[in-house]
């Protein structure tokens, strides 16, 4: 039953795909800009090179420092530069100009932006260097990729709160978008906390797997609307939030759980013997603890980044030859079109793997060992 | 772009690919030995099928060029 209410969810999420399906569009108007930007700068009627495409699709898996809503259109929202350099300077990133080459004074200050990075310039915007390296200042803005998070994360508190709340009013009947979400909410649960975590332990660690399971599902559905956020490609996100999992992981690790990685023989073996053993063990088991988040965040990240890059990739077919568009230009409709598709199920099932594994994770660190025997029956 | 770079990728695609179809291929033969087991098998072999991957991408990443964008 459970499963069939999950299997409805999901066929409700692929049919709403046309949706984010409809990407390719707006980056075409995206691509018409930069080619516009490119006409301009060079003077040519046709700039669209190997390399400009492939510059093209670099700036859009990039962060940026202001929100592009559709480039053609110059619908384009400033946010806020935050730097710290011998304190704290602000101003909009509207100061960059449209094409980000101005130099922007702040409290006597000169900053130049180069390829999305901010650096200290002299007045006339020549890069000021010292001891043979440019000075970055340390950049806190509130980019792309942080709004996303923020606007993300504000989403979930009003879904999820008024969801909670609306539970309460109907004796725990899910109303409305609830019952779209309560399969979901009820497989990590069932599916994924119970059996990884076991019956005991899974509460304490449910409502972190599924923070961090919506998280990043609504972030990678984000990435596929033609809004261009790349969020959980970015791998400082998923740094991040590797990071929690390892913490997480670590600090409420059982005596049982360091026991299995600093003396897993026991009493099998007298110290003497061991010792040698573990001179080879340790240093692996030690790279292990640090591993298993680290294959987490390389995971989410080359993924999501490779789903983009191959989308992009394919919207650029259309820019390849001005002769062949007859060919590229539906080829590349039909190829985004099912990429997308793939991407959408990608998106969901690397939430899903995610959670999955912070969980495998949490179960190794919360293992009693009158359940050893129990986990490894099965 | 270089061309050991590119035959290194396609290597790891390769043994990738092998890894991963021999995880789907024997999921396959033990669900339909017991299909009322299908529910653990494919989380085991989600699970499988994600190591080999992470492993996969961190190899692939090895083969790139890492270019540091500084201005010159």
């Amino acid at each position: 039953m459970r499963l069939k209410n999950f299997a409805k969810a999901l066929i409700l999420t692929i049919l709403t795909s046309p949706v984010f399906a409809a990407s390719p569009s707006s980056d075409h108007s995206d691509s018409d800009h930069n080619k516009e930007l490119h006409t301009e700068h060079h003077g040519e009627e046709r700039a669209e090179t190997a390399a400009d495409r492939s510059e093209f699709i670099q700036h859009h898996l990039q962060d940026a420092h202001n929100f592009v809503v559709w480039d053609a259109m110059h619908w384009v929202i400033p946010m806020p530069v935050i730097l710290i350099d011998d304190g704290l300077h602000m101003f909009s990133s509207a100061r960059f100009g449209h094409h980000e080459h101005d130099t922007v004074e702040s409290k006597g200050k000169h900053y130049k932006k180069h390829e999305g990075i901010v650096y200290r310039s002299d007045s006339s915007g020549k890069l000021i260097k010292t001891d043979g390296h440019h000075v970055k200042p340390l950049d806190l803005s509130i980019t792309k990729n942080v709004m996303m998070i923020i606007i993300t994360g504000l989403l979930m508190l009003l879904l999820f709160r008024s969801l909670g709340k609306s539970y309460a009013k109907n004796g725990g009947i899910s109303k409305g978008v609830g019952r779209f979400m309560e399969p979901i909410v009820l497989y990590i649960r069932d599916e994924i906390a119970i059996p990884n975590i076991g019956e005991k332990k899974y509460r304490k660690y449910l409502p972190f797997l599924l923070t961090i399971f919506f998280f990043i599902w609504f972030l990678n559905l984000f990435g596929l609307t033609p809004l261009g956020v790349n969020v959980t490609g970015n791998i400082a996100v998923t740094a991040a939030l590797a990071v929690l999992v390892f913490l997480l992981t670590n600090l409420t690790g059982t005596k049982d759980y360091w026991k299995h990685i600093f003396d897993p023989l026991g009493d099998a073996m007298p110290w003497i013997a061991k010792f040698w053993l573990y001179l080879i063990l340790w240093p692996i088991e030690i790279l292990g603890i640090f591993i298993k988040p680290f294959s987490l965040l390389i995971r989410l990240y080359a993924n999501m980044l490779a789903g983009h890059t191959v989308l992009m990739s394919l919207i650029a077919l259309m820019y390849v030859s001005a002769t062949w568009s007859w060919l590229g230009d539906p080829l590349a409709l039909i190829l985004s079109f099912a990429i997308s598709l793939i991407e959408l199920l990608v998106a969901l099932l690397q939430a899903y793997i995610f959670t999955m594994l912070a969980a495998l994770y949490f179960g190794f660190a919360s293992e009693e060992h009158e359940h050893h025997e129990e986990a490894h029956s099965h | 772009m270089s061309i050991p770079r590119i035959i290194g990728a396609g290597l790891i695609v390769i043994g990738v690919g092998v890894g991963i179809g021999r995880i789907g291929g024997s999921a396959m033969d033990a669900i339909a030995r017991q299909p009322e087991a299908t529910n653990k098998i494919q989380t085991a072999m989600l699970i499988a099928a994600a190591l080999i991957e992470g492993i996969g991408f961190a190899a692939l990443f090895a083969t790139q060029e890492v270019v540091a964008s500084t201005p010159e």
